[in-house]
This record gives structure tokens, sequence and C-alpha cells, in this order.
């Protein structure tokens, strides 16, 4: 899980003195923009005191607008025309078929067959061969080893067969999001007018919660593979486009001229500069898209997938910790195995091309060796009982590891409940219960004002003309008051998401230690679905707003505090030496010189902290937060409320492009170098929110 | 679906030969006792005369509540023609729902089994109601139950779409009722599940022992200070919100005059887990819950008296003041599958078993921490009567 950032700071270290001429107009600035929003907020609190509670928009729980209600039909319209629009005969059921067909194949090699014992094609030990040979043949033998070691767990785990339900299903969806992804990326990373038109498509493709579409989305695609591979790729492919097209944009345009000079095509440009170049960012997209897809499963569970995601959801109903917990570990598992997997394979591509003519020669014998042995562990699979099912007679890890889950958990209610709940009452009368107050009782116009001229401070006309229409789109759907409610919870996060990728980060980018340790635990905290920890937050937090920020936290953070660590890293040693030479202390070496430097990162860091704060709104909703969460979820759940849900979904798009567009303007502004104009590249949307998992 | 299925199957493979020959026997009793057994209700088709508990009456249809087509709006007589003994399983309408359990009328179990697709739906007790009903019709017809995990709305979708066949614990959802079984004819009331749904407002044991008075909503509102929270801006926390029941609480605390404020925890986790921690650390608590519910045998709950509800008094959404109803919960399945002539279908029908049989299920599930297949087994094994009785023998 290699931050998205990573893509956006390959190739711009930042000049020392570039970033000591920023530094000055930074400062020139600031004091403007700063004295513009206190006067801004002074305005606002005065407006909120005359005029609080009028023109609030509020909605109570189980009414619907009439456009809500409206979209209640929608369901009924689908499944009145499926059997008779040629939309549906046509279109919608060809994808099926064939989208069912590759998925139940999937399944078939992997997890299960129909007949007989159901044995799949390839058996346990033909797929734990065959996966570790292919990640010898495309990295190296210690991923190999390490996904030889992951796929053994799996068995010690006692979740083979979910594992490889889950596997297939992850699997066919990675497939379709990047057959529909990669083609998508090129084309929007070579011509502008594409990226232009795909961005706002791919941030409803992201934002937009599933949960608030799963009912339709089922209606026409049925129950079954189809579905639930579907749903996925709505969600993945995104990170492939956005990172190809990023990757492409930011091959430099010296290089470009330098192609075009010799008399390339633009095939051939595409195909000998630009992709090759773009290689690694290409790379950390299809990492972030399997990644997207693995957050997805627990989705899946709840429109009939089986796997990981099951388990982990069918643990929550009894509150199982313990259990939900060793599947959990095997998603982060699977998942820290194709990352490390996709890192190496994007190294080596690199590597291999320098490595001489002997070692490569050496490497290919020893590839089709590993291939052999593969082959011939398939055709036991294929024929041995041994072979095909996973062995019994292991050691029982999640036996362990259930008992860790249930152990940590129980002493976690039992020892901190008391101090937690004092923690939460601090912030929520503190600050939440405010700064709501101020959201939820200013009148909308005036909230819509103020949120327009920040987003006029931000990113001038054009970002002020997006958050007036998005704002305007809110108000439309009827959920105000409940998506000021969300902004208010989600800011909140964001500064948690902030401070503390600013803290860890700093650290983590001084120490090279520090990183090694710290990042597989935000790896883990990515990817863990939150099924699994809800349940102690909410015996610390109980049912509450506060329960709710604190799952976005620690969803959101590690992406920040990545983002954060690598800006620090990337800023030049000599200057941290010089600084430290001419006396700084270490204080002042952080803040006058690596935090500075890493503005951008910051900035970045915000941004995606926002993004992925938002993407857990709907997690928030299931545990006590609320407003447009807990609309989302009950318009699953209750057919008369779907419209809403649906209209709430809609309503977190529009917020989150508004705080998006806000947020990557500042990023801009703060990034941007004197004399260099760099073209405004969107690579780092949510990479990877688990939208309900 | 499960790690189950494969093992499982194994072992119905191996037997087989041994289930087939039993179910033939049985099944061939059954028929003639239905024959035999000529039914005094006014459908044309036969009625199923075997009884459960060895009352050996002809008369199925005054034997109780137990026979499918109890609840009004069920589409009847949907003349399964066995191929086998030529008997036609009904349901007879002139059944009324007298609420006795003990000795059931149930219907002949006959023919042979197709494959059918079991919606699960995720709370516990209805994994209990599947697991049983699994493994009867596994092991004892000899059929292939696909279970698929499903969330209420999408599982009714699953009617109409023929993908859905069985949905073993509905609680009301007339909405769902009225757009699949009234408006598209996709699927129809396959009869109670014995289960008498309840939804109302609890608080821990505790709190109903130290604060007598408190089982009472007229006394609430001297407690509302006690029930304040962080999220309830000064007043009492109603804790609500598990997203898929229906809730009136808003207009119950409004028209009740009530000065509490309704919270959403957003799921059933978080509700269990509120009632938990407030039972464990002597903490205040009130909110929405409803049986059966396996954490109602770890904790519990007391159910505070709301005024009592009569017919009609929720008919208008905005003047809600009185309790809410009691679920008589039942099965719905699909149109095509009662008509299929599949053994399962009168199986299905015939599932009836008590909130005590459901709660002991569920908590072998959660408390014991057993498979819902070893679970399912544990209790058939234990009660060889009523499933018997299920199988109409």
């Amino acid at each position: 899980m290699t931050a998205p950032a990573q893509a956006a700071q390959v190739g711009e270290l930042p000049a020392t003195t570039a970033a000591v001429a920023r530094d000055r107009t930074r400062r020139r600035r600031l004091p403007a923009a700063g004295t513009t929003l206190l006067a801004l907020l002074a305005l606002w609190l005065l407006a909120r005191l005359l005029l609080g509670g009028r023109w609030t928009l509020p909605l109570a729980a189980a009414d619907l607008t009439p456009l809500q209600l409206r979209l209640n039909d929608l369901n009924d319209w689908v499944s009145g025309h499926r059997n008779t629009s040629p939309l549906f005969l046509y279109f919608f059921n060809e994808i099926r078929l064939a989208v069912d067909t590759v998925g139940t194949a999937f399944t078939q090699v992997l997890s299960r067959t129909d007949v007989g014992l159901g044995i799949p094609e390839i058996g346990w030990l033909g797929t734990t061969v065959l996966v570790t040979a292919l990640a010898y043949a495309v990295g190296n033998v210690r991923v190999a080893v390490l996904t030889l070691a992951v796929f053994c767990c799996f068995v010690l785990q006692g979740l083979w067969a979910d594992a490889m339900d889950t596997f297939a299903l992850v699997l066919a969806s990675v497939l379709f999001a990047l057959a529909i992804g990669l083609p998508l990326g090129i084309w929007s990373g070579t011509s502008r007018r594409v990226h232009r038109i795909l961005t706002p498509v791919l941030d409803f493709m992201q934002i937009l919660p599933s949960f608030a579409y799963l009912a339709p989305l089922v209606l026409i695609f049925l129950i079954g593979p189809a579905s639930a591979i579907i749903a996925t790729v709505v969600f993945a492919a995104p990170p492939v486009i956005r990172l190809t097209a990023h990757g492409l944009q930011q091959v430099p345009a010296v290089t470009r001229e330098a192609a075009d000079s010799l008399g390339v095509t633009g095939w051939q440009r595409l195909r000998t500069v630009l992709l090759p170049m773009a290689r690694r960012t290409v790379v950390i997209g299809i990492n972030q898209t399997f990644m997207a897809a693995l957050s997805m499963v627990t989705i899946a569970s709840l429109i009939g997938a089986p796997g990981l995601g099951l388990t982990v959801a069918q643990a929550l109903q009894s509150l199982d910790v313990g259990t939900a917990f060793n599947a959990g570990v095997a998603i982060v598992l699977m998942a820290i195995a194709f990352d490390r997997v996709a890192t190496a394979a994007g190294e080596r591509t690199e590597t291999a091309l320098r490595s001489g003519r002997s070692r490569r020669r050496a490497r290919r014998i020893a590839v089709a060796a590993a291939l052999l042995v593969a082959v011939l562990a398939v055709y036991l699979s294929r024929t041995y009982l041994w072979a095909a099912e996973p062995p019994t007679g292991w050691p029982d890890l999640g036996r362990l590891l259930t008992d860790v889950g249930d152990t940590v958990s129980g002493w976690l209610q039992a020892h901190l409940s008391t101090v937690t709940g004092g923690l939460k009452d601090a912030v929520t009368y503190g600050v939440l219960n405010p700064l709501e107050a101020l959201l939820t009782g200013s009148p909308f116009w005036v909230t819509g004002i103020v949120v327009t001229v920040v987003a006029w401070l931000a990113g001038r006309w054009r970002t002020a003309l997006t958050a007036v229409l998005c704002l305007a789109a809110i108000v439309w759907l009827g959920v105000w008051q409940d998506a000021m409610a969300t902004l208010a919870a989600t800011l909140l996060a964001t500064v948690a998401v902030v401070v503390l990728g600013v803290v860890v980060g700093v650290w983590m980018g001084r120490s090279r230690m520090a990183d090694r340790i710290i990042r597989p635990v935000l790896d883990a905290a990515q990817t863990m679905p939150a099924f699994v920890y809800l349940v102690p937050f909410l015996a610390l937090f109980d049912a509450s707003r506060f329960t709710a920020i604190v799952a976005a936290v620690v969803y959101a953070a590690p992406a920040a505090i990545k983002i954060v660590a690598d800006g620090i890293a990337q800023v030049p040693a000599a200057t941290v030496e010089a600084a430290t030479a001419f006396g700084s202390t270490r204080w002042q070496v952080v803040t006058r010189v690596q935090l500075p430097m890493s503005a951008r990162s910051l900035a970045l860091a915000t941004n995606q902290g926002l993004i992925y704060a938002l993407s857990m709104v709907v997690i928030g909703g299931m545990v006590g937060a609320g407003a447009l969460g807990y609309d989302v979820v009950a318009g699953l759940s209750q057919d008369q409320l779907f419209g809403k849900g649906l209209a709430a979904g809609l309503t977190l798009v529009a917020l989150g492009i508004v705080l998006d567009r806000i947020t990557q303007a500042a990023a801009g502004r703060s990034g941007r170098r004197p004399g260099a104009a760099r073209p405004r590249a969107r690579s780092t949307a949510p990479a990877l929110p688990a939208a309900g998992g | 679906m499960h790690p189950r299925t494969r093992a499982g199957r194994r072992r119905i493979a191996a037997l087989l030969p041994l289930v087939a020959l039993l179910a033939a026997a049985g099944c061939g009793g059954a028929t003639v006792n239905a024959g035999g057994s000529s039914s005094s209700s006014s459908t044309a088709a036969t009625v199923g005369g075997s009884t459960g508990a060895g009352a050996a009456t002809g008369s199925s249809t005054a034997a109780g509540a137990a026979t499918a087509g109890t609840t009004p709006g069920t589409a009847t007589a949907s003349g399964t023609a066995a191929g086998s003994g030529g008997s036609a399983a009904a349901s007879p309408t002139a059944s009324t729902g007298s609420g006795g359990a003990g000795s059931a009328s149930m219907l002949p179990v006959t023919g042979s089994c197709a494959p059918f697709a079991l919606a699960m739906n995720d709370w516990v007790g209805y994994t209990a109601d599947a697991a049983v009903l699994t493994y009867v019709a596994e092991k004892n017809l000899n059929c292939k139950v696909n279970q698929k995990a499903l969330k209420e709305e999408i599982a009714w979708q699953g009617f109409s779409s023929g993908q859905v066949d069985v949905i073993l614990e509905n609680w009301g959802h007339a909405d769902l009722v009225a757009k699949y079984i009234d408006q598209q004819k996709v699927a129809e009331d396959a009869g109670p599940t014995g289960n008498l749904g309840q939804i109302g407002w609890y608080v821990p044991p505790w709190l109903a022992k130290k604060y007598p008075d408190i089982t009472d909503y007229k006394n609430l509102n001297k407690y509302a200070d006690m029930f304040k929270t962080s999220e309830s801006g000064g007043q009492g926390q109603l804790l609500d919100g598990d997203p898929s029941f229906v809730t009136n609480d808003e207009a119950l605390v409004k028209n009740l005059k009530l000065n509490y404020k309704v919270v959403y925890a957003g799921s059933e986790a978080a509700l269990i887990q509120a009632f938990r921690n407030a039972e464990q650390n002597k903490t205040p608590v009130i909110g929405y819950f409803y049986s059966p519910q396996w954490f109602l045998s770890e904790v519990p709950l007391v159910k505070v008296a709301l005024p009592p509800y009569t017919d009609g008094c929720d008919s208008d959404p905005a003047t809600i003041a009185c309790d809410y109803p009691d679920y008589t919960l039942n099965k719905i399945i699909s149109k095509r599958f009662a008509d299929s002539g599949s053994a399962a279908v009168n199986l299905v029908r015939n599932f009836r078993w008590t909130n005590a049989d459901q709660d002991l299920v569920a908590r072998y599930i959660t408390a014991d921490k057993m498979s819902p297949e070893d679970a399912a087994a544990k209790w058939v094994q234990a009660n060889p009567d009523k499933v018997a009785a299920w199988l109409g023998k």
C-alpha cells in the first residue's frame, strides 16, 4: 500500500531554491488569506447567532422529500423493465452473462465446483505452488517466500476455503477493472478532454457508497457473481485509471519532445516512451485497485458472495470479535502479499533492464524451473485428494488468533471503557457539538456563502463555481441538515488525521527504523475490515458520533501518514545537513526546513484524509453517527427509505467533490513553484476507501 | 457458502442409499395416511393428515395453527401433485390461528427433492432457523440447499428474479408483502414459524431492579436526566436504529410527550454492545430492541410498557402513541418453488418451533461458538419428535 502520494512525488523533488522562494511567497500571502478566513468565521458566527434555527432545512429520519419518493420508484422501474426493455435484454443481460461466466470460471478453478466433492480445478497444493512460482516470476525470491507463507497461513487459520472464495472474486474483479481501467487510463493520460470528462465520473464511482445503489444493481445483474464483481469493479477501477493517467502526464515534456523529434508515431511514443516511464505509477495504480477490490469483500457478502467477507459479517452478528479478527487477518495478509509482489514486480522491470545478460539468463532458467514445479503441483492437486484439499493436521493458528482477538477486545472493554468515556465526552462537548451546531443551525444560504468564499480563496472562480453547484445539489437532494452534521464529523476527523499524519509522518520520514516498524501497521489498519474493530470501539465509546470519528481516523490516518512520511523523506539530505551545520536544533530542522519543504505533501495528506474520512461515513452510520451514514444504511435495509438512501449517497458525492476541489486547489497553491506551471494532475484521489467493510 | 458444505455433502453421499430408502418408506406412509384422512375443509385438494405428537385424528383443520396458510392473504391450494402417491398437498384455508403449538397437523412430505435456494438474512435467530431446516432437508430428504447470504430486501427481490425460493423468518414487511405477494404474485406465505416477534423499548435488568417503576412509560420523564448522553443534546437518549427495523419512536416520543431524543445507533451490533456495556458497568441506557434475539439469553433485558397496541392505532405514522404490534414471524416461499412439487415445500410449510427452541440454537451458535451445522445437529438429535412432525410422520 505504497501511498498513492508517492506517485505524485515521483519526479518532482523540490529544489531547495524553489522551496525557499515558495516559502517566501507563502508567507506573504498567508496573512491575507488568514484574515479573510477569520473575518468570514466571525461573520458566520454572527449570522448563526442572529438567524440561528431558521432555514436549516431539517428532515426527520422517517420523512422523505418528493424527490426522494420519486427515487424510491427506481427499483420498481428496473424490475418492471427487466424482461421487456431492450436495454436489459441486449445490454445488461449480456454483460451479466459475460461477467458471470468469468466469475464462475475463477471460482471453479480456485475454490469450488458444483460436481462431486466440489473440489476446485486446481486444489490446495496446486494453487499454493502456482502463486508462489508466479510471485517469483514477476518479483523475486523474497516475495515468493512471503506469498508461500501467506497461503500456508490461510490453512493454519482454518480459512482456506473462504480465502479462496475471496481470492477468486478479487482476481476476477481486478481482471475486469484492469481490462477497463488501463485503456481508459491511457486515453485519459493522453487526452486532456477525456481526462476532464472522466474525473467527475471517477469521483462518482468512488465516493457514492455502494450501499446506496446495491438494491437496483442486484435487480439488474441478479444475485450472483456478476453483481458482486460489478459492484467491486465500480469501486476498484478508478485508482488504476487515475494513476495510469497521472503516470503518463508526469512524463516530462522534454522527453516527449525528444521522442517526437525522432519522428515516432503516437502509438510508438506511447509504447516505447510514455508507458515505460510511467510504469511505476501504473503499478501503484494496479496495487491500489487490488486493495480497493479487497476492501469490498464485506459488502459483496451482503449480496450472496461467499468468502472471508461473509465470515467477518457473520461474526459481527454475534459480536464475535475473535472470529472476525481471524478472518480480518487473512484479508490483511492477502493484501500485504499482493502489495509486496506488485511492488517487487514494478521494481524488477527497472532492475531487469540494467542487469547483465548472464544474470538474466540464469534467472530465466530459475523461473522456468519454478513454473515447471508449479505445473507438477497442479497435476498432483488434480489427481490426488491429499493435494487437492488443504492438509488438516497442521497447528491451529486460527484458534490462537481468535483467542488473541477476544482477549485484546475483552481487556480493552474491561480496563479502558471508563477513561475513554471521558475522552468522548470532552471531545464531543468541547468541539464536535459547537461545530455541528454552527453547521446545522446556520441558515443554509449562510453556510453556502461561507463555503463558496472559502472555495474562491482556494481556487478562485472555477472552484467557487463547483462549490455553488454541489451545494445547490445538496439542497435539492433534500438532506441538507444531515449533510452538515456529517460534514462536522468529517472535518473533525480530518483535523485528527492531519495531526496524526504530521506527528507520525515526520517521525517515519526522519527515521528509517520507525518507517520499517510502522508501515506494516499502517497497511493493516488500511486493509483490516472496519467490521472487525467496530465492536471494541463501540464498547469503548458507545454508539456515538465520536466512535464514528475514531473509526474514520483509524482508516484515514495511514494514508495521510504515508504521504507525509514520503514527503519528509524526499527533502534532500544535503538541505537538512546544511541546516544542522548552521546550528539549527532538531525542532527547528523539522519546523523550518522539513515541514515547509513538504508543504505539498501536507496539503495532499489533508486532501486524502478528507476523502478517506468521507468514505467511512457509511460505517460511521452503523456505529451511531446518524446523519448521511445512517440514511444510506437504512436505505439499503428498508424498501421505503431506498430513495432517501440514494439521495444521501449522492449528497456524499457532492460533499466529497466540494471538499476535494477545495483542498486540491489549496494543495496546488501551496505546492506551485514560481514560474513552473505544472499540469494540474489529479492523481491521488481516494485510492483505497473501504466503503463499508 | 461455508466450510461445511463440502464435508457435509460427502457424508450425505455415503448415506444416500440408506436415506433414500428411509425417505421412501416414510413418504409412503404419509401418503397413505393423507389419503385416509379426508378433510372437512372446503378446499378441493386433500389435506395432509398425519399428526405430530401422536394425536391420531383425521380432522387436521381443527388441530391448530401449524398448517400453512393461516395468515390472510395466502395463496391457497397450490396443488402440488406429488407424482408418487397422487396425493395433493394443499394449504387448508379453514384452519385458524388458535396459537396452540402442541399437536399440530402437518402436511405430508412426499416425493423427491429438487435443489432450492434458501436466503440467509443476517441475524443469528434466522441462522438458527436456516441451519436446522437445512440440516433436516439435507439429512432426511436428501435435498441440496443453496444457502445465499442476502440482505432482506435483496432476498425478496430474489423471488421475482427466480433466484430465491425460501425466506425462513419474515418480520412483517407489509410493503414487501404487497409488492411481491399481492402485486407481482411471485411469492406466497408459507405459514408462521411459531416464533412470536416483539418490538419495544427495553432497559438492562439492573436498571429495572433498581428503579422498578422505570418499566412504565409514564415514569420515563422522571428519569430523562439519567439517560442523557453526549449525543442526546440535553434530553434523555432513546437508543434506536437497527436499520433493518421500522421504528415509530420519533413519533412515540413526541406523542407521549417524553423528554427524550431518538439517537440512531445504526446497527444491531451497536445496540447489543450498548446494552452489554450498560449491564456490565451498571450505566443507564434505554433503547429499541426485539425478541426473539440471542442476546436476551445473555442479558435478559426488561421491556418497558407502552400504551397497549390496539388494531389500527398505528395506521397514521404521525399520531402513533401505542406499542408495537406482535409479529407472527412467517415463512415466505417463491411461487415457483411452491408449485414445484418438491418434498422440501411441505417441509418448509411444516417447519414450526418455539421461541425457546430458536433461542437455544442461537445460544449454541453465539455463546458456545458452535458452527450453525453442529448447533442444528445437536438440536435435531434432542428433538426427534418435532423433526418427525415436520417430515409429516
